[in-house]
């Protein structure tokens, strides 16, 4: 056997400089790997311990690759149908409106089916969060073309790229519902370097505190790669991102204490 | 305090919904039901009992709040009529799916599509059958009086909870329009405790919970499918509801429900002044269908004549439980006719005395 005195003598409690939230749990997640989703999870789970809020707080997993998120996360949850999330979201808060609520959601299931749901809820003003995945793609259905799609990009139901003129505009649901006087903070967010998740955790983190001041409905997106969908490696797909996704949905606030920014 | 009042079949729903201590209210305006929304929207029940009630943006909105609300352990009621409910049918199969408990209630109008404003009891397929994908049940209830209508708001919170299943009121535009006496039951307190299953927040003292229809393991599922079936098989067994008029010795049988199974209370009286010895047999459950009564009168009779407001829906039922013992025929008006008692009387006449 080797000798373990070396390791036991740098872990000690004095020693931790990063330990995994106890909001996750051990299973190991089935997401690929550089994907977005198991970073966006473990920022929720680290500021529902940060804020001591892990009984009090009720989540909604999509229909979407996150649809398991229940499996991750040690709080309630339950799983929605397939763009219905801020409908049942809706329902819990009114019904328990001290609980945290949020619903986590793709952009297939947030921008396409459950526009009507998206629209409601944000324009009602529930004091809820929605975390909005946005990867330009159906990604659990295997890379089919989503609202969010840019323009000229290919997927398996646009392969020579997106016709606009065919198959409609790529959709900007977050400028869209800051419009809406019910959202009180809108803002968009990425998961791709150190810094970004750092501001992501914190734009997540302001959509939790702000149920507490019951002005209205919080949405947090975060561009997101699919490496698998866009059929490119981890590296190539954040790189992709950056300089094909950025300029059209730029992260940065977009409304913040019920006004716009500007930026929308 | 028990109360006396007139009220129309709606009314009377969302009155009983307020009684029966739910939470929660959901829905979508249309007809012939929309009173039930206007009415508890009237009676300001947030300030009554603290029951929630929300105008949703559609019947899918409205049926996902109802899973949400649910799945957190409270007693929530929505209501629609047959367009809506088709709308309806994913967010049912959820509910069953998730096992939640919860009351839906359908004043039938005529269809297909669009159709007619007029009651209807074309929805029985869709109501009995499941309606949505999947191999599920409603628990169906067929109220035929106003009286009923509110009875069965109670007694449908009671079935849902005892069984984790969605359960249906199928009743029709003319009871939902009529206007009767009802007795309305005291006001029960709304729950301060719930289900160790809902999702309330988890506690230090507990697992998580967790809300979902879905398991992708297939030895799982089919594990989770025949335990379902086990759940039907014991309501087949313990929670049948019928009632029988003038049965015990009669030539021919009617079995119809709701709206039907009032008109047909007069035809039995009308046949039987013409020295017709007519029954009837109505059930009060759809879902689970009174099989065992069904099969024992077939072996009774000379005839069974199912009345209905359709092509012929909850026929198909009979013949299944009466197993070819007897001759089953099929009596039905469709887009908003409701049928005489007389035109009945004939019905059975022509099938079987001519
Ligand atoms: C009613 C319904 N329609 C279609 C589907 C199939 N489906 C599952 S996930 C999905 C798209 C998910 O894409 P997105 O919301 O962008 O999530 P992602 O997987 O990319 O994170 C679709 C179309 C479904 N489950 N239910
Ligand atoms: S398919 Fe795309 S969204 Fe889904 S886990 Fe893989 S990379 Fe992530
Ligand atoms: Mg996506």
């Amino acid at each position: 056997m080797a000798d373990r005195t070396g390791i036991n003598d740098i872990v000690k409690d004095e020693n931790l400089v990063y330990k995994k939230t106890s909001v996750l749990t051990d299973r190991v997640m089935h997401y690929c790997p550089g994907c977005g989703h198991g970073t966006a999870h473990r920022l929720i789970a680290e500021v529902i311990e940060e804020m001591g809020i892990q009984a009090d707080t009720i989540g909604i997993t999509p229909v979407g690759c996150s649809v398991l998120m229940y499996n991750y996360l040690d709080i309630d949850m339950q799983e929605a149908a397939h763009g219905r999330a801020p409908a049942v979201a809706t329902a819990i808060k009114r019904l328990m409106p001290d609980k945290f609520v949020f619903t986590y959601q793709g952009d297939g299931d947030l921008a396409a089916i459950g526009t009507a749901e998206t629209i409601h809820a944000c324009n009602r003003g529930e004091n809820i969060a929605i975390f909005f995945i946005n990867n330009g793609i159906y990604g659990m259905t295997g890379g089919q073309m989503a609202p969010t799609t840019l323009s000229g990009m290919k997927s398996s139901t646009s392969p020579y790229g997106r016709d606009v003129q065919m198959m409609g505009n790529p959709l900007k649901m977050t400028e869209l519902v800051a419009q809406l006087p019910g959202t009180w903070y809108v803002t968009r967010q990425a998961v791709h370097t150190p810094a970004s998740v750092r501001k992501a955790k914190k734009a997540i983190r302001q959509a939790f505190e702000n149920q507490k001041l019951k002005k209205g409905l919080s949405l947090v997106e975060i561009v997101s790669n699919c490496n698998s969908g866009w059929k490119m490696s981890p590296v190539e797909a954040n790189k992709w991102m950056v300089e094909n996704m950025f300029p059209f949905y730029p992260p940065g606030d977009i409304k913040l204490e019920g006004r716009l920014t500007g930026k929308e | 305090m028990k109360e006396l009042k007139l009220m129309k079949g709606n009314e009377a729903i969302a009155e009983a919904a307020i009684r029966a201590g739910a939470d929660a209210y959901f829905g979508y305006p249309i007809t012939p039901q929309s009173e039930i929304l206007e009415y508890l929207m009237a009676e300001k029940p947030h300030e009554r009992t603290g029951m929630v009630v929300l105008q949703a943006e559609s019947e899918i909105a409205a049926i996902n709040m109802v899973y949400g609300g649910a799945a957190c352990g409270r007693k929530v009621i929505t209501s629609s009529s047959s367009p809506g409910i088709s709308l309806k049918q994913e967010g049912l199969s959820y509910i069953a799916g998730s096992e939640l408990p919860c009351l839906v209630v359908n004043v039938v109008r005529g269809g297909p599509g669009l159709g007619t404003i007029q009651p209807a009891q074309s929805d029985y397929f869709q109501a009995v059958k499941g309606g949505g994908h999947g191999d599920y049940r409603l628990i169906v209830l067929a109220p035929q009086s106003v009286q009923e209508m509110a009875d069965f708001v109670d007694l449908g919170f009671e079935l849902a909870f005892k069984y984790r299943n969605p359960v249906m009121i199928l009743t029709d535009g003319a009871l939902g329009q009529m206007m009767e006496k009802v007795w309305l039951q005291e006001q029960k307190p709304r729950r301060t405790s719930f289900p160790e299953w809902a999702t309330t927040g988890k506690t230090p003292d507990r697992e998580r919970n967790i809300i979902t229809s879905l398991d992708l393991d297939s030895a799982e599922q089919e594990k989770f499918n025949l335990r379902l079936q086990e759940k039907y098989r014991k309501l087949e067994a313990e929670e049948v509801r019928f009632e029988l008029t003038d049965a015990e010795d009669a030539d021919y049988l009617l079995v119809a429900y709701g709206t039907s199974a009032r008109i047909c209370q007069k035809s039995v009286r009308l046949a039987r002044d013409q020295g017709i010895k007519a029954g009837l047999l109505r059930p009060v459950t759809l879902f689970p269908f009174p099989k065992k009564p069904l099969k024992e009168l077939a072996g009774k009779v000379k005839g069974i004549m199912t009345v209905e407001m359709s092509t012929g829906q909850m026929v198909e039922d009979v013949r299944l439980a009466v197993e070819g013992v007897v001759q089953v025929e099929h009596y039905g008006r469709m887009g908003g006719i409701i049928p005489t008692p007389e035109e009945i009387v004939d019905a059975l006449g022509k099938n079987f005395l001519k």
